[in-house]
């Protein structure tokens, strides 16, 4: 082996800082492009946007302006207030539906658990989807297309929270269970006021992979609903950018900020829980 | 007269403890199934005798056609197109992504100040709605009026009509596909990484491995195996249901350049309302991503334990 001086060593150091960051920075812009892109023409007037040189800072402001015509075109907070309703109502039925299924997989005997578990695993195979297209026509039958409930039933129960609370909950420690048993404590409550407490890190892993991937679902939205009224916010964007304000990219990057912001500052307060929740979850 | 009867007698005896923890099972698991029959169950079921059916939107009558529709779309030129088009879109989407993102969480990983900071911009793209960012990158890469290609003139390069230039579309959806999937991937890889313990690295030092590179290849690559499996086979699901921007920016076109599979059977249940044939393209669908995501389940099922 070579001697090395600490000096060269020093530089070496320093070489591949530089160079590790130089390969990051520049992965940084392609990551950041449309984002800023869309930052800096939601406040450029029509002619600059325009203008055959690119500048990154407009010269006149008129943000304003832009986000007034975006909301005059479509009515995007209604938009996310829809995304609200439709990933609130998904996520609460997801927890009082899987998590008692959840206890039940890893804490109790039941006859058909072998069974019901098998399910479960298989159900994790099947992409959303799979299902959709004979979903569609029970909801055509039943006249309840253009719904809220349209929009959210299909994933009531989500699979993956009950696969995901069953691991959880298999190493809460039983003694505890046993104990509060012995107390009188009904199943029920151990369920909700003992187990669930314990399980937050897991609640809050599987919340963060619900809301991301509903808030930014198209497809199931796209079929059933053609209301605008109740558009989500992908749909919405969708319904926007086909409207007249398509060719007026200043309010159409107003319009996409509107709809882009609520997840990316959400991201940006609780970047830990994010981060945590996806190692967690690990699926999209 | 009988609730008189049992109550005292149920206080002296309790039930037994058998029973109890059954009929809760039971009781606990019961939502859970039925929701899982109605919405995966049944529409599965649904979906596979539809197949072999004429069925279409408003038809009073359905008749048995056998294997009709499946010979049908193994020879629709669209949908041989469109296989073609979603086997070449995750031929580019799976490796880009993943050795990119390998990349990366190694870099970011080693970082201690900065690590933050690049954390958070290589995820933004997972928390934006690809719908809006779309329409951006539709605007960016623009033939006229898009800085990209304002860019490329500057510098003395032709115009590059990205979305509407047949042989160029399927790869501009791509390197959209892989911007948005680096930042997932990076923190899967992030996590792996840091279940690496330490004092492996100082014992391949020890051994000779001093050149990172070396290390890399002995230590690193090795202990990440199982993360990378997961990672690929999770970016081949994600890549297979390329959907989101074919629906906003092509549409398929230009030509059917950019259909894929999955929006080929959108087109043909949520459009044209030719239900039959669709749900045989469903199951077609469903056979390409089955294979990938047994594999995925199997892996989750190792990876979640605590």
């Amino acid at each position: 082996m070579k001697a090395i001086t600490p000096r060269a060593a020093t530089v070496r150091r320093l070489l591949a800082l530089l160079l590790s960051h130089a390969v990051l920075m520049t992965g940084a812009v392609f990551m950041l492009l449309p984002l800023v892109f869309m930052a800096v023409t939601s406040i450029k007037p029509p002619a600059e946007v325009f203008e055959a040189t690119f500048r990154l800072w407009p010269r006149t402001f008129y943000g304003l302006e832009n986000f007034q015509a975006a909301l005059k075109t479509a009515p995007l907070f209604h938009f996310l207030l829809n995304g609200v309703i439709v990933c609130g109502g998904i996520l609460i039925v997801q927890l009082i539906v899987a998590i008692p299924c959840a206890y039940a997989l890893a804490k109790l005997e039941f006859p058909g658990k072998p069974v019901l578990f098998a399910l479960v695993v298989l159900g994790l195979c099947i992409p959303v989807q799979a299902p959709a297209l004979p979903l569609y026509i029970a909801f055509a039958q039943l006249g309840v297309l253009n719904t809220y409930f349209s929009m959210m039933a299909p994933f009531f129960l989500s699979v993956f929270a009950v696969f995901l609370f069953r691991q959880f909950f298999k190493s809460y420690p039983d003694e505890i269970i046993h104990a509060a048993r012995l107390d009188g404590v009904g199943e029920f409550e151990i369920v909700w006021r003992i187990v669930v407490p314990s399980a937050w890190p897991a609640i809050a892993a599987f919340s963060v992979f619900s809301i991301v991937a509903h808030w930014n679902d198209l497809y199931w939205p796209l079929i059933v609903v053609s209301d605008a009224k109740l558009a989500t916010p992908p749909l919405g964007m969708m319904f926007f950018a086909d409207s007249e304000v398509g060719s007026n990219y200043g309010a159409l990057a107003a319009g996409a900020a509107i709809i882009t912001a609520p997840l990316v500052l959400a991201f940006l307060l609780a970047r830990r829980r994010f981060i945590a929740g996806i190692t967690m979850t690990g699926i999209k | 007269m009988s609730a008189i009867a049992t109550a005292p007698a149920r206080a002296a005896r309790p039930v037994p403890r058998r029973w109890v923890e059954s009929l809760a099972g039971i009781g606990f698991a019961t939502p859970a199934f039925v929701l899982l029959v109605l919405t995966n169950i049944a529409p599965l079921i649904a979906l596979a005798i539809l197949s072999f059916t004429d069925y279409e939107m408003g038809a009073v009558d359905i008749n048995s056609v056998g294997a009709a529709n499946f010979s049908k779309a193994l020879h629709d030129p669209v949908i041989r197109r469109s296989l073609g088009n979603t086997f070449l879109y995750v031929a580019i989407v799976v490796p880009a992504s993943v050795l990119l993102s390998l990349l990366v969480a190694i870099l970011v990983h080693r970082r201690t100040r900065s690590r933050g900071f690049y954390e958070v911009v290589y995820f933004l793209p997972v928390t934006t709605t690809l719908i809006a960012m779309a329409t951006m990158w539709q605007f960016l890469l623009h033939p006229q009026l898009g800085p990209i290609n304002a860019v490329l003139t500057s510098l003395g390069f032709n115009r590059v009509a990205f979305l509407s230039e047949p042989s160029l579309v399927l790869p501009t959806l791509a390197a959209i596909g892989v911007w948005q999937l680096v930042g997932f991937n990076m923190v899967l890889f992030l996590a792996g990484l840091s279940a690496i313990p330490r004092d492996l690295y100082e014992a391949a030092e020890v051994d000779g491995a001093s050149h990172p590179i070396d290390r890399f290849l002995r230590v690193t690559w090795p202990l990440l195996g199982p993360t990378t499996m997961f990672v690929t086979v999770t970016t081949f699901i994600t890549a297979f249901k390329i959907f989101d921007t074919v629906a906003v920016m092509t549409r398929g076109g230009p030509m059917g350049s950019s259909m894929t599979l999955l929006y080929a059977v959108y087109l043909e249940g949520f459009q044209y309302f030719h239900l039959s044939y669709a749900a045989t393209l469903t199951l077609i669908f469903l056979a390409f991503t089955l294979v990938f995501s047994v594999t995925q389940t199997f892996f989750l099922d190792r990876r979640v334990h605590y």
